[in-house]
């Protein structure tokens, strides 16, 4: 049996094992508040997976009130030298909630809670909460099933890194637009036309750029060597200073250091439409052979991408932004969708580790998707068979599924 | 050392950026917030090496006389305007954005016109690329021909007027298959920027380096 | 054969017609065309609805995060909001993740204040229903800060008067304290108050985009972490229609109307011209 197939063998154990473990790391805390006994009560606990700095208080009074009655809740401070504050009032709290987060707290002060609850029956009722000093939490328990996986995915990209280094031959489906990069620089090459390169608008912290630079400095040499001009304009200065020294490498790599001139990689202007008008002033002037649009996006990218086919040039166009993808299809000769983008480096190179960390993340994308279709088939059936209800077998356990996978700190209606 | 120092550096600054995420103790709870004001402050430093670069070119086109120098001259002049304008906006009326300033001025009367003027561009392109590339050349090009129409005939009154379900299709069209398609390129574009954001982090690739 | 040769040419019309063309589909109805009946669609709806809401009291946090160039698509559906908002006693706060938006949204407050002051006797007034908190750089530790506390960041107002002494900022910290966040975006800015404002902090958003940027959007309103989205200039004149009060986005809908009309008839044409030169070409 092959590596390969030894692999495929252990996909459906490792999601199996992951899912066990997110649902049992993620099963309430046994310890439940105990029921009420009638008698009205003021708990005050640590909130859990926090920084330290706020306390969950509860209590029971009357569930019959109605929901906007309120009573005043109170924080008295001590200070870590056994000082006393005089007590604050953090304000009227709807007594049918029962929960309330105090935050913007300390650690090493203690901290107790008086409820007053005035009614016409009873007059005025006064609950006091045992002293607490918050603690902050060393692992956000409500986050594991996102440290799962990203301990899974880490694996499959190191685990087919190793396999693509002990030669293990892996492949790669042909991407057009990275094929034609090699005949792009020709043609301007043959045309006595300079390459552009251009890195949108994105900061050197996004992926996109940094992927667009990593294509950068084997364009630059490919153009290099062909003594073709290479110009880089940007809208971003670290991006430009880095733009610079990969191209500089790249120039030596070649053999050609004395063809590198720093004015070719600019910096144009950090506004949107200024960059744009500059990029197209450049297109217009020097009427590049080949332009390289590789990276962040937005509105501009239309108005490059159709300027540059206005003036005939050879357009290879990448990036990760999904809405500037119709224009560059429309306007470019050719488009690297999304993580073709990012794969670039590694198709052009070929070297065996790069290539394996695609097929790592092919594995997940594998894994993802029998999740959707685990995910879509449950809540289905779930749908169905509960006919709107949440109760019955298969509502629950799509319910719990859901709950695998979700992110902590609320979203949605 | 030249080498290994900035990569060494790459892969505990991101080990430790996804460790932090994880714990809500100090210091690591609020070290992505600490991180991303350093960034921008170093990114604001930056900008000094940018406006090198954007203006020693044209100072040199002025001073050798080479072809264009008048429209570098237009360059430094405008780059000199606008610094003053903030200027006076800053330290007379106490914020660049004060509505008596120079700069509020600049901003209004030339560079909301002039970036105007260049989003209204796309319309005039957006009319030339749709003549160009929409050709029911496949059954795939028909498709997206097809749904182009129905979504721009459903956004607008006159396709409402026509055909009362055209805004119905439309809206289908949006909430439907255009999210699953864009939710199935998103799951890869981000899945492949975590390897991407992997591999820099652990020095497999160095595109920051060369 | 002229006929033949015209027919091939319907597929090569030169780009420079095709931008008169449109030049004249946007122009020309602006002056004579009607706008016709506008029907609001189910984003826009909701996006109304959750202001709707909201009661007398409740706080609005509006984010600028445009400039000039996305202007004319999302200032009417700011105005509008900004109309149900005040005549629903909303307290609207203003802030930005671009500068120089924010000199744009404090026109468009002062106006839309203005105008329901002298059409409507409505008096609002700066610094208890409504306050510009200014820009601050950081954009991500912008958003995360406002969720611990809003004056860990703006300690004064966008005309540096510390916002402790207006009484809109009493009750105001968190965004436990917001009721709604409008979210207005040329950018891809609505993905981070998604991830970290509404995905950390619960608080609900609905969000005006360009046309080119609201498709994205459609992922989060299908998952419940928007509550409403509003898309272009359409969408402008759909919320316009909604609250009532018309604006630079119903005026706006003749002109888009026959530009849609004319690059479907370009498109048609195009493809009429390729099909003849096709099927020429293969006699």
């Amino acid at each position: 049996m092959s590596s390969n197939q030894r692999m495929k063998k252990r996909i459906p154990p490792v999601v199996c094992a992951w899912l066990i473990l997110c649902a049992g790391l993620l099963l309430p805390d046994s310890r439940a508040d105990a029921p009420p006994d009638g008698e009205w009560w003021i708990k005050v606990a640590d909130t859990p997976n926090d920084d330290g700095r706020s306390l969950t208080i509860t209590w029971w009074t009357d569930p019959a009130w109605p929901a906007d009655f309120t009573g005043t809740l109170l924080r008295h401070v001590t200070g870590s030298e056994g000082q006393a504050k005089p007590a604050e009032e953090i304000g009227p709290v709807p007594l049918v909630e029962g929960v309330f987060v105090d935050e913007s707290l300390s650690t090493s002060r203690i901290y107790k809670y008086e409820l007053i609850v005035q009614t016409p029956e009873s007059g005025v009722r006064t609950l006091l909460s045992e002293p607490l000093s918050p603690k902050a939490q060393w692992f956000n328990r409500e986050k594991i099933n996102i440290l799962l996986s990203v301990v899974i995915f880490t694996a499959a990209i190191v685990l087919f890194i190793n396999l693509a280094k002990s030669g293990q031959r892996l492949y790669i489906r042909k991407i057009a637009g990275l094929e034609a990069v090699e005949d792009a620089v020709g043609r301007a090459t043959e045309l006595g036309r300079p390459v552009f390169h251009i890195p949108g608008i994105g900061t050197i912290g996004d992926v996109a750029t940094l992927a667009s630079l990593s294509i950068m400095r084997r364009v630059a040499k490919k153009a290099a060597e062909y003594a073709t001009p290479f110009k880089v304009p940007c809208c971003e200065p670290l991006v430009m200073t880095t733009a610079q020294e990969v191209v500089k490498v790249a120039y030596a790599e070649a053999g050609r250091p004395d063809l590198f001139r720093p004015d070719y990689v600019r910096f144009l202007t950090n506004d949107q439409f200024g960059y744009a008008a500059g990029v197209d002033g450049m297109m217009m002037r020097e009427r590049p052979g080949a332009i390289l649009l590789l990276g962040w996006f937005m509105a501009e990218s239309l108005i490059l991408a159709e300027t540059g086919n206005h003036i005939g040039a050879i357009q290879i166009a990448g990036t990760d932004q999904a809405s500037q993808l119709p224009f560059f299809v429309a306007a470019c000769d050719y488009t690297l969708i999304g993580e073709e983008l990012y794969a670039a480096s590694s198709y052009l190179d070929r070297e065996p580790v790069l290539l394996g960390s695609i097929r790592g993340q092919d594995l997940i994308k594998a894994i993802f998707m029998v999740i959707i279709l685990v995910g879509v088939l449950l809540n289905t059936i779930g749908s169905v068979s509960g006919r709107g209800s949440e109760e019955g077998r298969w509502p629950v356990t799509a319910k719990w599924f859901n709950d695998l996978f979700h992110s902590p700190g609320g979203g949605g209606e | 050392m030249k080498r290994e120092i900035p990569i060494l550096i790459t892969l505990i600054t991101g080990i430790f950026m996804v460790v932090t995420f994880f714990i809500p103790h100090w210091p690591f709870g609020d070290m992505e917030q600490r991180a991303l004001i350093w960034f921008s402050i170093v990114s604001g430093f930056a900008m000094v090496l940018g406006i090198d670069s954007l203006l020693a070119p044209h100072f040199k086109n002025i001073i050798r006389r080479r072809a264009g120098w008048f429209h570098s001259a237009l360059l430094i002049f405008g780059f000199t305007a606008t610094l003053i304008a903030g200027l006076q906006s800053g330290l007379v009326r106490h914020s660049i954005l004060a509505g008596d300033g120079w700069f509020m001025w600049v901003y209004l009367y030339i560079i909301v016109p002039l970036q105007g003027t260049m989003f209204s561009l796309l319309a005039f392109f957006i009319a030339s690329a749709a003549y160009r590339a929409f050709r029911a050349r496949t059954i795939v090009a028909t498709l997206l021909l097809v749904s182009a129409v129905l979504v721009m005939l459903g956004r607008v009154p006159i396709g409402e007027a026509l055909w009362s379900r055209f805004p119905d299709i439309q809206g289908w069209i949006m909430a439907i298959p255009q999210t699953a398609a864009r939710r199935g390129i998103m799951i890869g574009i981000y899945l492949g920027a975590a390897a991407t954001a992997l591999r820099i982090i652990l020095g497999i690739e160095k595109p920051y380096l060369n | 054969m002229k006929i033949i040769q015209l027919l091939e040419g319907l597929g090569k019309v030169d780009r420079r017609i095709i931008f008169l063309l449109v030049f004249l589909a946007v122009l020309i109805p602006m002056f004579v065309s009607k706008t016709g009946q506008i029907r609001p669609e189910e984003p826009v709806k909701q996006a109304y609805a959750a202001v709707d809401r909201l009661k007398p009291g409740d706080v609005l946090m509006v984010s600028i995060d445009y400039d000039a160039t996305s202007e004319p698509e999302l200032k009417p559906m700011l105005e509008a909001i900004l109309y149900q908002a005040f005549q629903k006693n909303l307290k609207v706060v203003m802030t930005g993740q671009l500068a120089l938006g924010l000199p744009l949204g404090q026109i468009s407050l002062d106006k839309v204040v203005n105008d329901l002051k002298e059409k409507h006797g409505i008096v609002k007034e700066y610094g208890v229903d409504y306050i510009n908190l200014g820009y601050r750089p950081g954009y991500v530790s912008v958003i995360l800060a406002i969720g611990r506390e809003i004056r860990d960041l703006f300690q004064s107002d966008y005309q540096s008067k510390p916002i402790n002494q207006f009484p809109i900022m009493e009750k105001i910290h968190n965004y436990d304290d917001i009721g709604l966040i409008l979210v207005l975006a040329h950018g891809a800015t609505i993905d981070t108050w998604v991830q970290y404002a509404n995905g950390r902090f619960g608080v609900k958003i609905i969000a005006g985009l360009t046309a080119i940027s609201a498709p994205d959007a459609y992922v989060y309103l299908n998952a419940g972490q928007l509550s409403g989205l509003i898309g272009g200039l359409a969408g402008a004149a759909q919320y316009e229609t909604l609250v009532g009060v018309p604006g630079g986005g119903t005026r706006g809908m003749p002109a888009q109307s026959w530009s849609h009309i004319l690059i479907i008839i370009l498109v048609i044409i195009g493809n009429a011209g390729y099909f003849i030169t096709k099927y020429l070409g293969g006699k």
